[in-house]
């Protein structure tokens, strides 16, 4: 009899690690593994016992003796109500694509791969690398959606003795939680990314910058790049070629803005995150004025699944411009929260009807929120939207970095928007004015808000979003209008006329 | 704590890169804060000024120039969590300690901080009580973890 159980932040904070302790000290053969993504069923166990696989969810450690003894035995099955059957015929799991995802929840994270694939890139024209990357279609998974090929060719062309490879790992939004599940449950699929861009873009040093609200991730992580070193993955002449490349990670200090990639720059060079002024782009002149490839970590996570499938494979996944699968998580007020990798084009209300099951509470769905505190919340009529760049880009949304957090009716969207402008003024940097001070007006302005809208301020909240959107440095200003606009727009019965 | 003692244990990160944010990172880990006394000392052995210091460390959440209760709980504001009903909770948690958001106990046994998602969006609402990470937080849970 063999155990897999779940060992990731959601299953930790749910005592999965009492559960381990019991499952020890009953001699079960236990393995830690990361999660599948089907978080309202954590913690899950697997127990394999003569080749039958046997999945139980929601275990805790006055469950457990029932469950291992719910096992059937010689003859009828008596099983617990926490058995699932197996894992692999949950439709949650079937409807699904996984590339990035292919091995997260099933292997034990500090597992290292196979360097087949690794050794063949190693052996192969760099430039040939960064076609490949432009036949794939692979957009920046952070949220800005830009052409990851047209990063590498800049970096690969820009001559300097230094290049650097950073991974934005500040993964800050609220309902986001893919790079997280990724680098606790598969270091290894970042690090083969990271080194396959290091490679084709001739950088010799790479940096995960990690936000420090992951201190799971980075225990994983940091146990993983020393097998990565010990495995030759990572230092001198990696896997037999003559190519070398450092990894390092770097803990940040609590600053949402530090995602930004020109803020986490700063920070990476022990400074404020403060954002710079583009140009020059990092691609160009990036940490220390070194050309410097800045992807998050679901981008350079998708990079072995792009040559392992093909380039091309790749770019038929999805619809037009938004090319091959997207991790898209899905949680707030939903059933069946979780990660769902699926090639871009699935609508939202497919993700949150037939994925999601509804909201958790039961009440009518009121609003979901794509892409962040920087996203827009969306209406029931909006739901049949699909999920690529460019049908978001239609009605004025985005889809950031695949996150969809669900609302039922309960929701008031003027506290939302009051959120989101509390939001920005809490993490701003400061460096620009409208940020920085129309954070705070905004938010007074919602506060009125409270006791009805007049119209003369609510002319004046239209303006500052106009003003944030056109003069704001970076997107953290520029984009909180989006948030504001869509609930106000979408949702005006929740803004109500003074008086009336 | 002393300044020499400051000065030993920051100084290996001078050579680092973002060495300063380790090297306060560092401070924090061993201490709990950074007191502001030391600054000065710390200025010197990276050569920078006594500003880029305080504004480093006025800049980023983790940093704080006070010392920390012996408990901290921190309550997630974020969206997915608000979704579950963070607002509530958060005005729960606050009666049953008895304080606001930011706020220390007089005794110093616990404070209360609001934090910014903990990647746990989808079992919210979320918690943190010192270093145990809470999924479907309640009032009661957060009593099981305090020291």
């Amino acid at each position: 009899m063999r155990a897999q159980l779940s060992d990731d932040s959601v299953a930790r904070a749910l005592d999965s690690q009492s559960v381990e302790t019991q499952l020890r000290r009953q001699d079960i053969d236990t393995e830690l593994v990361g999660s599948l993504g089907l978080h309202w069923l954590e913690p899950l166990l697997q127990i394999s016992r003569d080749g039958t696989e046997y999945a139980f969810s929601n275990v805790t450690v006055s469950n457990l003796s029932e469950i291992v003894n719910s096992l059937p035995q010689d003859g009828d099955p008596k099983l617990s109500s926490n058995f699932l059957g197996s894992i692999s015929d949950q439709q949650y799991l079937k409807n699904q694509q996984r590339l990035v995802f292919d091995r997260a929840g099933r292997i034990n994270p500090l597992t290292v791969p196979s360097s087949e694939l690794l050794e063949s890139i190693l052996s192969s024209e760099p430039k040939t690398l960064i076609d490949a990357m432009e036949t794939s279609g692979l957009r920046g998974r952070g949220g800005a959606g830009f052409p990851a090929h047209i990063k590498w060719r800049t970096v690969a062309e820009t001559t300097s003795d230094q290049k650097y490879v950073v991974c934005n790992a500040d993964e800050g939004d609220s309902g986001t939680f893919s790079d997280r599940m990724i680098m606790e449950g598969d270091p290894f699929k970042l690090i083969e990314g990271m080194v396959i861009a290091g490679y084709a873009t001739g950088s010799t040093k790479g940096i995960i910058y990690l936000r420090s609200e992951y201190p799971v991730a980075l225990e994983y992580l940091s146990q993983a790049l020393e097998l990565a070193y010990s495995n030759r993955w990572l230092g001198n002449e990696i896997r037999g070629s003559s190519f070398n490349f450092d990894l390092e990670v770097f803990v940040g200090a609590g600053a949402y803005i530090c995602g930004e990639e020109t803020s986490l720059l700063e920070s990476l060079e022990g400074k404020r995150g403060e954002i710079r002024f583009k140009p020059p782009v990092p691609a160009i002149s990036g940490l220390f004025g070194k050309p410097t490839l800045v992807h998050n970590v679901i981008t350079l996570a998708s990079i072995p699944g792009i040559f392992e499938i093909g380039a091309t494979e790749y770019a038929n996944l999805g619809i037009g411009r938004s090319t091959g699968t997207m991790p898209f998580q899905i949680s707030g007020n939903v059933k069946h929260g979780g990660l769902i990798e699926i090639p871009f084009g699935t609508t939202v209300r497919a993700l949150i009807e037939d994925f999601g099951g509804g909201t958790l509470s039961g009440r009518p769905f009121r609003t979901v929120q794509i892409g962040g505190p920087l996203g827009a919340y969306l209406s029931e009529k909006e739901l049949d939207t699909p999920l690529t760049y460019e049908h978001m880009e239609e009605i004025e949304a985005g889809i950031g970095h695949g996150g969809l957090v669900v609302f039922d009716d309960t929701v008031d969207l003027r506290e939302q928007a009051e959120y989101a402008f509390e939001f920005c003024e809490v993490e701003s940097c400061g460096k620009c004015t409208p940020c920085r001070i129309g954070s705070v007006r905004g938010k007074e302005a919602m506060r009125q808000f409270k006791d009805g809208v007049d119209i003369r301020t609510y002319q004046l909240v239209e303006d500052l979003c106009d003003v944030m959107e056109q003069a704001s440095l970076c997107q953290m200003g520029g984009m909180t209008p989006i948030p504001v606009r869509s609930a106000m727009q979408r949702f005006p019965e929740d803004f109500r006329r003074r008086g009336f | 704590m002393t300044e020499e003692n400051v000065r030993e244990l920051v100084k290996p990160y001078v050579q680092v890169t973002g060495g300063l944010i380790q090297a306060l990172r560092r401070l924090m880990g061993d201490f709990g804060y950074i007191d502001q006394e030391y600054i000065p000392g710390i200025a010197d052995v990276f050569n920078i000024s006594k500003a880029e210091v305080r504004g480093v460390i006025s800049f980023y959440h983790d940093f704080r120039t006070q010392s920390p209760a012996k408990n901290r709980v921190r309550i997630c504001q974020a969206e997915a969590c608000q979704a579950l009903g963070a607002r509530k909770l958060t005005q729960d948690i606050e009666s049953q300690l008895n304080l606001k958001l930011g706020d220390k106990s007089e005794d110093g046994s616990v404070e209360l901080d609001p934090v910014y998602c903990l990647g746990l969006c989808s079992v919210g609402p979320s918690l943190q009580v010192n270093d145990r990470l809470i999924a479907r937080g309640s009032v009661e849970s957060i009593k099981e973890f305090i020291r």
